[in-house]
Protein backbone atom coordinates (compact mmCIF):
# COMPACT_ATOMS: atom_id res chain seq x y z
CA UNK A 1 0.00 0.00 0.00
CA UNK A 2 1.56 3.24 -1.10
CA UNK A 3 2.22 5.86 2.03
CA UNK A 4 -1.24 7.67 2.68
CA UNK A 5 0.25 10.12 4.92
CA UNK A 6 3.27 12.29 4.06
CA UNK A 7 5.68 13.44 6.73
CA UNK A 8 5.29 17.28 5.69
CA UNK A 9 2.17 18.56 7.78
CA UNK A 10 0.17 17.49 10.77
CA UNK A 11 -1.46 14.12 10.21
CA UNK A 12 -4.63 15.69 11.60
CA UNK A 13 -4.47 17.89 9.21
CA UNK A 14 -4.06 15.69 6.28
CA UNK A 15 -6.84 13.46 7.70
CA UNK A 16 -9.09 16.54 7.63
CA UNK A 17 -8.24 17.34 4.31
CA UNK A 18 -8.83 13.63 3.15
CA UNK A 19 -12.13 14.27 4.50
CA UNK A 20 -12.58 17.35 2.57
CA UNK A 21 -11.25 15.62 -0.74
CA UNK A 22 -14.27 13.02 -0.27
CA UNK A 23 -16.72 15.84 0.37
CA UNK A 24 -15.54 17.54 -2.67
CA UNK A 25 -15.62 14.81 -4.67
CA UNK A 26 -18.99 13.52 -3.43
CA UNK A 27 -17.73 10.54 -1.89
CA UNK A 28 -19.14 11.83 1.18
CA UNK A 29 -22.49 13.38 0.03
CA UNK A 30 -24.32 15.91 2.64
CA UNK A 31 -25.64 13.72 5.49
CA UNK A 32 -23.83 10.97 5.33
CA UNK A 33 -22.04 9.06 8.12
CA UNK A 34 -18.13 9.65 8.11
CA UNK A 35 -16.25 6.56 9.02
CA UNK A 36 -15.09 6.52 12.95
CA UNK A 37 -11.88 7.90 14.20
CA UNK A 38 -10.98 3.99 15.57
CA UNK A 39 -11.77 3.11 11.37
CA UNK A 40 -9.31 6.11 10.71
CA UNK A 41 -7.19 4.78 12.97
CA UNK A 42 -7.03 1.27 11.55
CA UNK A 43 -7.08 2.29 8.14
CA UNK A 44 -4.20 5.01 8.44
CA UNK A 45 -2.49 3.39 10.77
CA UNK A 46 -2.28 6.08 12.82
CA UNK A 47 -3.04 7.16 16.44
CA UNK A 48 -6.97 7.45 17.18
CA UNK A 49 -6.38 10.70 19.13
CA UNK A 50 -4.86 12.23 16.17
CA UNK A 51 -7.75 10.65 14.32
CA UNK A 52 -10.05 12.30 16.23
CA UNK A 53 -8.43 15.78 15.59
CA UNK A 54 -8.52 15.65 12.31
CA UNK A 55 -12.46 15.09 12.93
CA UNK A 56 -13.13 17.83 15.17
CA UNK A 57 -11.07 20.46 13.48
CA UNK A 58 -13.94 19.86 10.60
CA UNK A 59 -16.28 19.82 13.33
CA UNK A 60 -15.44 23.12 14.45
CA UNK A 61 -15.59 24.49 11.09
CA UNK A 62 -19.28 23.53 10.89
CA UNK A 63 -18.16 21.00 8.25
CA UNK A 64 -19.11 17.91 10.19
CA UNK A 65 -21.85 17.54 13.13
CA UNK A 66 -22.24 15.00 15.65
CA UNK A 67 -25.40 12.90 16.20
CA UNK A 68 -25.03 12.09 19.45
CA UNK A 69 -24.60 8.11 19.80
CA UNK A 70 -24.22 7.84 16.28
CA UNK A 71 -21.25 9.76 15.08
CA UNK A 72 -20.17 12.28 12.35
CA UNK A 73 -22.22 12.92 9.56
CA UNK A 74 -21.32 15.77 7.01
CA UNK A 75 -23.45 19.04 7.45
CA UNK A 76 -26.02 20.51 5.35
CA UNK A 77 -23.32 23.09 2.48
CA UNK A 78 -20.67 21.50 3.56
CA UNK A 79 -19.36 20.76 -0.01
CA UNK A 80 -19.69 24.42 -0.81
CA UNK A 81 -18.06 25.88 2.48
CA UNK A 82 -14.87 23.31 1.64
CA UNK A 83 -15.07 24.96 -1.93
CA UNK A 84 -14.75 27.98 -0.55
CA UNK A 85 -12.19 27.21 1.87
CA UNK A 86 -9.91 25.29 -0.72
CA UNK A 87 -10.42 28.30 -3.35
CA UNK A 88 -8.24 30.32 -0.39
CA UNK A 89 -5.62 27.99 -0.08
CA UNK A 90 -5.50 27.77 -3.65
CA UNK A 91 -4.20 31.11 -4.00
CA UNK A 92 -1.98 31.19 -1.18
CA UNK A 93 -0.38 27.83 -2.17
CA UNK A 94 -0.36 28.49 -6.29
CA UNK A 95 -0.68 31.37 -7.60
CA UNK A 96 1.63 33.43 -4.81
CA UNK A 97 4.18 30.72 -5.76
CA UNK A 98 3.83 30.32 -8.80
CA UNK A 99 4.38 34.08 -9.07
CA UNK A 100 7.28 34.27 -6.87
CA UNK A 101 9.13 31.23 -9.08
CA UNK A 102 7.90 33.22 -12.30
CA UNK A 103 9.94 36.35 -10.62
CA UNK A 104 13.12 34.74 -9.81
CA UNK A 105 13.14 33.10 -13.84
CA UNK A 106 12.74 36.80 -15.37
CA UNK A 107 8.83 35.80 -16.29
CA UNK A 108 6.64 39.23 -16.76
CA UNK A 109 3.14 39.19 -15.71
CA UNK A 110 2.15 39.45 -19.07
CA UNK A 111 3.94 36.55 -19.94
CA UNK A 112 2.52 34.75 -17.47
CA UNK A 113 -0.88 34.96 -18.02
CA UNK A 114 -0.38 34.18 -22.04
CA UNK A 115 1.29 30.64 -20.45
CA UNK A 116 -2.07 30.22 -18.05
CA UNK A 117 -4.08 30.66 -21.77
CA UNK A 118 -1.81 28.22 -23.40
CA UNK A 119 -2.09 25.87 -20.81
CA UNK A 120 -6.13 26.16 -20.56
CA UNK A 121 -6.13 25.25 -24.40
CA UNK A 122 -3.77 22.40 -24.02
CA UNK A 123 -6.42 20.55 -21.38
CA UNK B 1 -6.59 12.57 32.63
CA UNK B 2 -5.50 10.46 35.15
CA UNK B 3 -1.52 9.41 35.39
CA UNK B 4 -0.66 5.25 35.50
CA UNK B 5 3.24 6.43 36.01
CA UNK B 6 4.52 9.11 37.96
CA UNK B 7 8.36 9.32 38.27
CA UNK B 8 10.13 12.51 40.38
CA UNK B 9 13.39 13.04 40.12
CA UNK B 10 14.27 9.24 39.71
CA UNK B 11 18.20 8.51 39.46
CA UNK B 12 19.42 4.85 39.58
CA UNK B 13 23.38 4.37 39.15
CA UNK B 14 25.58 1.99 39.44
CA UNK B 15 29.03 2.38 40.93
CA UNK B 16 29.92 6.06 39.35
CA UNK B 17 27.78 5.03 36.19
CA UNK B 18 24.16 7.31 36.48
CA UNK B 19 21.59 4.88 33.85
CA UNK B 20 18.92 7.53 34.79
CA UNK B 21 19.61 10.50 36.35
CA UNK B 22 17.40 12.94 37.90
CA UNK B 23 14.55 12.03 35.46
CA UNK B 24 10.88 13.15 36.06
CA UNK B 25 7.71 12.56 33.76
CA UNK B 26 4.58 11.21 33.84
CA UNK B 27 2.55 9.05 31.55
CA UNK B 28 -1.24 9.06 31.20
CA UNK B 29 -3.78 6.40 30.93
CA UNK B 30 -4.83 5.08 27.65
CA UNK B 31 -2.05 6.96 25.21
CA UNK B 32 0.36 4.99 23.08
CA UNK B 33 3.91 6.01 24.02
CA UNK B 34 7.27 5.87 22.44
CA UNK B 35 10.16 5.50 24.57
CA UNK B 36 13.56 6.17 22.06
CA UNK B 37 17.04 6.77 22.66
CA UNK B 38 20.11 5.09 21.58
CA UNK B 39 21.66 2.13 22.82
CA UNK B 40 22.62 2.41 26.18
CA UNK B 41 21.03 5.63 26.78
CA UNK B 42 18.54 4.26 30.08
CA UNK B 43 15.72 3.11 28.33
CA UNK B 44 15.90 -0.57 29.50
CA UNK B 45 16.86 0.97 32.72
CA UNK B 46 13.74 3.28 33.29
CA UNK B 47 11.32 0.28 32.02
CA UNK B 48 12.81 -1.89 34.58
CA UNK B 49 12.48 0.15 37.27
CA UNK B 50 8.66 1.01 36.20
CA UNK B 51 8.33 -2.82 36.57
CA UNK B 52 9.92 -3.08 39.88
CA UNK B 53 12.19 -5.08 38.17
CA UNK B 54 15.52 -3.23 39.92
CA UNK B 55 15.71 -1.05 43.33
CA UNK B 56 16.21 3.15 42.31
CA UNK B 57 18.85 4.68 43.77
CA UNK B 58 17.41 7.71 44.87
CA UNK B 59 13.81 9.49 43.54
CA UNK B 60 9.90 9.02 44.00
CA UNK B 61 7.79 6.40 41.41
CA UNK B 62 4.17 6.21 41.58
CA UNK B 63 2.61 3.47 39.31
CA UNK B 64 -1.59 3.35 39.44
CA UNK B 65 -0.83 5.41 42.49
CA UNK B 66 1.04 2.96 43.93
CA UNK B 67 4.50 2.09 45.23
CA UNK B 68 4.86 -0.72 42.55
CA UNK B 69 7.64 -2.65 44.57
CA UNK B 70 5.79 -6.47 45.70
CA UNK B 71 2.63 -4.60 45.01
CA UNK B 72 0.80 -7.55 43.20
CA UNK B 73 -2.21 -4.98 42.92
CA UNK B 74 -0.10 -2.87 41.10
CA UNK B 75 2.50 -5.28 39.06
CA UNK B 76 -0.82 -7.89 37.73
CA UNK B 77 -1.83 -4.54 35.90
CA UNK B 78 1.69 -4.52 33.92
CA UNK B 79 2.73 -6.71 30.94
CA UNK B 80 6.55 -6.13 30.51
CA UNK B 81 8.06 -7.72 27.12
CA UNK B 82 12.13 -7.47 27.17
CA UNK B 83 13.97 -7.59 24.22
CA UNK B 84 14.91 -11.13 24.99
CA UNK B 85 12.00 -12.75 27.29
CA UNK B 86 12.73 -16.00 28.24
CA UNK B 87 10.91 -18.86 28.58
CA UNK B 88 11.50 -22.67 30.47
CA UNK B 89 13.18 -24.30 27.49
CA UNK B 90 11.07 -27.27 28.08
CA UNK B 91 7.83 -25.97 27.40
CA UNK B 92 5.72 -25.52 24.26
CA UNK B 93 4.41 -22.45 22.97
CA UNK B 94 0.71 -23.35 24.39
CA UNK B 95 2.32 -24.34 27.75
CA UNK B 96 3.59 -19.88 27.59
CA UNK B 97 0.06 -19.44 26.29
CA UNK B 98 -1.32 -20.82 29.35
CA UNK B 99 0.74 -19.76 31.80
CA UNK B 100 0.21 -16.04 30.59
CA UNK B 101 -3.84 -16.65 30.77
CA UNK B 102 -2.99 -17.33 34.59
CA UNK B 103 -1.29 -14.37 35.36
CA UNK B 104 -2.90 -12.01 33.13
CA UNK B 105 -6.42 -11.25 34.84
CA UNK B 106 -7.65 -9.52 31.04
CA UNK B 107 -6.25 -12.44 28.72
CA UNK B 108 -8.16 -12.80 25.36
CA UNK B 109 -7.76 -16.86 24.26
CA UNK B 110 -9.60 -15.65 21.10
CA UNK B 111 -7.50 -12.92 20.56
CA UNK B 112 -4.28 -15.11 21.56
CA UNK B 113 -5.54 -18.06 19.27
CA UNK B 114 -6.28 -15.41 16.06
CA UNK B 115 -2.40 -13.97 17.08
CA UNK B 116 -1.17 -17.47 16.79
CA UNK B 117 -2.43 -18.11 13.47
CA UNK B 118 -1.82 -14.49 12.19
CA UNK B 119 2.44 -15.15 12.87
CA UNK B 120 1.90 -18.55 11.80
CA UNK B 121 3.37 -19.90 15.47
CA UNK B 122 3.33 -23.66 15.78
CA UNK B 123 1.61 -24.37 19.31
CA UNK B 124 2.83 -27.65 20.00
CA UNK B 125 6.76 -26.91 19.37
CA UNK B 126 9.29 -26.47 22.08
CA UNK B 127 10.54 -22.75 23.16
CA UNK B 128 14.53 -23.84 22.71
CA UNK B 129 12.94 -25.19 19.11
CA UNK B 130 11.55 -21.78 17.97
CA UNK B 131 13.67 -19.38 15.63
CA UNK B 132 14.44 -15.74 17.59
CA UNK B 133 11.66 -14.20 15.00
CA UNK B 134 9.04 -16.72 16.04
CA UNK B 135 10.47 -16.10 20.04
CA UNK B 136 9.82 -12.30 19.24
CA UNK B 137 6.41 -13.17 18.12
CA UNK B 138 5.47 -15.45 20.85
CA UNK B 139 6.09 -12.01 23.05
CA UNK B 140 4.25 -9.84 21.00
CA UNK B 141 1.38 -12.43 21.15
CA UNK B 142 1.67 -12.56 25.33
CA UNK B 143 2.02 -8.62 24.79
CA UNK B 144 -1.53 -8.01 22.94
CA UNK B 145 -3.32 -10.65 24.17
CA UNK B 146 -2.76 -9.63 27.72
CA UNK B 147 -4.40 -6.37 27.45
CA UNK B 148 -2.60 -5.06 30.40
CA UNK B 149 -3.69 -1.57 31.42
CA UNK B 150 0.06 -0.90 31.40
CA UNK B 151 1.54 -2.92 28.53
CA UNK B 152 5.68 -2.14 27.66
CA UNK B 153 7.23 -3.71 24.70
CA UNK B 154 11.00 -2.88 24.79
CA UNK B 155 12.41 -3.49 21.66
CA UNK B 156 9.83 -6.57 21.23
CA UNK B 157 11.31 -7.62 17.49
CA UNK B 158 14.16 -8.94 17.47
CA UNK B 159 14.55 -11.10 14.14
CA UNK B 160 11.15 -10.17 13.05
CA UNK B 161 10.69 -9.82 9.32
CA UNK B 162 8.55 -6.88 8.34
CA UNK B 163 5.43 -8.54 7.56
CA UNK B 164 5.52 -9.69 11.15
CA UNK B 165 6.47 -6.43 12.31
CA UNK B 166 3.55 -4.74 10.27
CA UNK B 167 0.99 -7.74 11.58
CA UNK B 168 2.26 -6.20 14.80
CA UNK B 169 1.29 -2.74 14.02
CA UNK B 170 -2.00 -3.64 12.19
CA UNK B 171 -3.17 -5.94 15.49
CA UNK B 172 -2.04 -3.17 17.83
CA UNK B 173 -4.26 -0.59 16.64
CA UNK B 174 -7.07 -2.58 15.54
CA UNK B 175 -7.01 -3.38 19.65
CA UNK B 176 -6.18 -0.48 21.10
CA UNK B 177 -9.18 1.12 19.42
CA UNK B 178 -11.28 -1.15 20.36
CA UNK B 179 -9.60 -1.64 24.16
CA UNK B 180 -7.80 1.42 24.95
CA UNK B 181 -4.80 1.48 27.53
CA UNK B 182 -1.62 2.44 28.03
CA UNK B 183 1.37 1.31 25.63
CA UNK B 184 4.97 2.20 26.26
CA UNK B 185 7.04 0.73 22.85
CA UNK B 186 10.81 1.56 22.97
CA UNK B 187 12.36 1.01 19.75
CA UNK B 188 14.90 2.09 16.92
CA UNK B 189 12.85 1.38 13.89
CA UNK B 190 11.13 4.47 14.73
CA UNK B 191 9.67 5.77 11.08
CA UNK B 192 7.60 2.39 11.48
CA UNK B 193 6.08 3.71 14.66
CA UNK B 194 6.12 7.43 14.38
CA UNK B 195 2.59 7.74 13.32
CA UNK B 196 1.23 5.13 15.77
CA UNK B 197 2.23 7.07 18.95
CA UNK B 198 0.73 9.77 20.83
CA UNK B 199 3.52 10.95 23.07
CA UNK B 200 7.42 10.79 22.45
CA UNK B 201 9.97 10.63 25.73
CA UNK B 202 13.59 10.31 24.26
CA UNK B 203 16.51 9.60 26.40
CA UNK B 204 20.08 10.86 26.15
CA UNK B 205 23.02 9.35 28.42
CA UNK B 206 20.63 8.53 31.38
CA UNK B 207 18.33 11.47 30.71
CA UNK B 208 15.05 12.45 29.36
CA UNK B 209 15.40 15.21 27.16
CA UNK B 210 12.53 15.20 25.38
CA UNK B 211 8.26 14.79 26.76
CA UNK B 212 6.31 16.02 24.05
CA UNK B 213 2.91 15.86 22.24
CA UNK B 214 4.08 13.59 18.71
CA UNK B 215 2.10 15.76 16.95
CA UNK B 216 3.62 19.16 18.59
CA UNK B 217 6.70 17.08 18.40
CA UNK B 218 6.24 17.37 14.43
CA UNK B 219 5.47 20.58 14.04
CA UNK B 220 8.22 21.74 15.81
CA UNK B 221 11.22 21.11 14.13
CA UNK B 222 12.29 21.66 10.58
CA UNK B 223 14.97 21.87 7.76
CA UNK B 224 15.58 24.83 6.00
CA UNK B 225 18.19 25.47 2.67
CA UNK B 226 19.31 27.76 1.10
CA UNK B 227 22.23 30.53 -0.24
CA UNK B 228 24.47 30.23 2.87
CA UNK B 229 23.85 33.95 3.81
CA UNK B 230 20.46 34.03 3.23
CA UNK B 231 20.29 30.70 5.66
CA UNK B 232 22.49 32.27 8.37
CA UNK B 233 20.67 35.58 8.46
CA UNK B 234 17.42 33.67 8.90
CA UNK B 235 18.66 31.60 11.32
CA UNK B 236 19.93 34.57 13.96
CA UNK B 237 18.32 33.57 17.20
CA UNK B 238 17.16 30.39 16.41
CA UNK B 239 17.91 27.06 18.24
CA UNK B 240 19.59 24.48 15.50
CA UNK B 241 20.49 20.82 16.20
CA UNK B 242 22.21 20.57 12.72
CA UNK B 243 23.66 22.30 9.81
CA UNK B 244 25.24 21.02 6.52
CA UNK B 245 27.21 23.17 4.23
CA UNK B 246 26.87 22.25 0.30
CA UNK B 247 29.11 23.92 -1.93
CA UNK B 248 27.52 27.74 -1.84
CA UNK B 249 24.42 26.21 0.18
CA UNK B 250 23.67 25.42 3.48
CA UNK B 251 21.09 23.03 5.43
CA UNK B 252 20.36 23.43 8.63
CA UNK B 253 17.29 22.15 11.11
CA UNK B 254 15.72 23.94 13.29
CA UNK B 255 13.65 22.69 16.45
CA UNK B 256 11.70 24.81 19.04
CA UNK B 257 9.94 26.98 16.37
CA UNK B 258 7.29 29.14 15.78
CA UNK B 259 6.46 26.98 12.87
CA UNK B 260 4.16 28.63 10.93
CA UNK B 261 5.47 32.38 10.82
CA UNK B 262 9.17 31.32 10.13
CA UNK B 263 7.94 28.94 7.50
CA UNK B 264 6.56 31.96 5.80
CA UNK B 265 9.28 34.29 6.45
CA UNK B 266 11.54 31.42 5.07
CA UNK B 267 9.48 30.96 2.04
CA UNK B 268 9.40 34.97 1.71
CA UNK B 269 13.27 35.21 1.40
CA UNK B 270 13.21 32.35 -0.84
CA UNK B 271 14.87 29.73 1.37
CA UNK B 272 13.51 25.99 0.92
CA UNK B 273 11.39 24.19 3.93
CA UNK B 274 12.01 20.72 4.22
CA UNK B 275 9.82 18.13 7.10
CA UNK B 276 12.19 16.65 9.52
CA UNK B 277 10.66 13.17 10.41
CA UNK B 278 10.88 12.01 13.96
CA UNK B 279 13.48 9.68 13.51
CA UNK B 280 16.23 12.25 11.62
CA UNK B 281 14.85 14.85 14.93
CA UNK B 282 15.84 11.84 17.29
CA UNK B 283 19.56 11.30 15.51
CA UNK B 284 19.95 14.74 15.44
CA UNK B 285 19.42 15.24 19.00
CA UNK B 286 21.24 12.21 20.63
CA UNK B 287 24.14 12.35 18.09
CA UNK B 288 26.93 13.52 20.35
CA UNK B 289 28.16 16.01 17.34
CA UNK B 290 25.52 17.92 17.03
CA UNK B 291 26.22 20.43 19.70
CA UNK B 292 29.68 20.56 18.50
CA UNK B 293 28.62 21.22 14.65
CA UNK B 294 26.31 24.22 15.92
CA UNK B 295 29.04 25.68 17.93
CA UNK B 296 31.33 26.00 15.30
CA UNK B 297 28.89 28.37 13.56
CA UNK B 298 28.26 31.85 15.18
Amino acid sequence: MKNLIDDGRPIFVQIAERIEDDIIEGGLPEETQVPSTNQFAVFYKINPATAAKGVNLLVDEGILYKKRGIGMFVAKGARSMVIEKRKEQFFEQYVITMIREAERLGITTDQLTDMIQRGDKKR
Amino acid sequence: MKNVIEVKQLDKSYGTFKAVHNTSFSVQADKIYGLLGRNGAGKTTLMKLITAQIFPTSGDMKVFGENPYENAKVLSQICFIKESQKYPDLYNILDVLEVSKSIFPNWDVNFSMSLIKDFNLPLNRRIKKLSRGMLSAVGIVIGLASRAPLTIFDEPYLGLDAVSRGIFYDRLMEDYAEHPRTVILSTHLIDEVSNLLEHILVMDNGKLIIDQDAEELRDWAFTVTGQTSKVEAFLIGKEIVHREPFGGLLSATVIRSQNDTDRKQAAAIGLEISPVSLQQLVIHLTNGKSEQKGAIAK
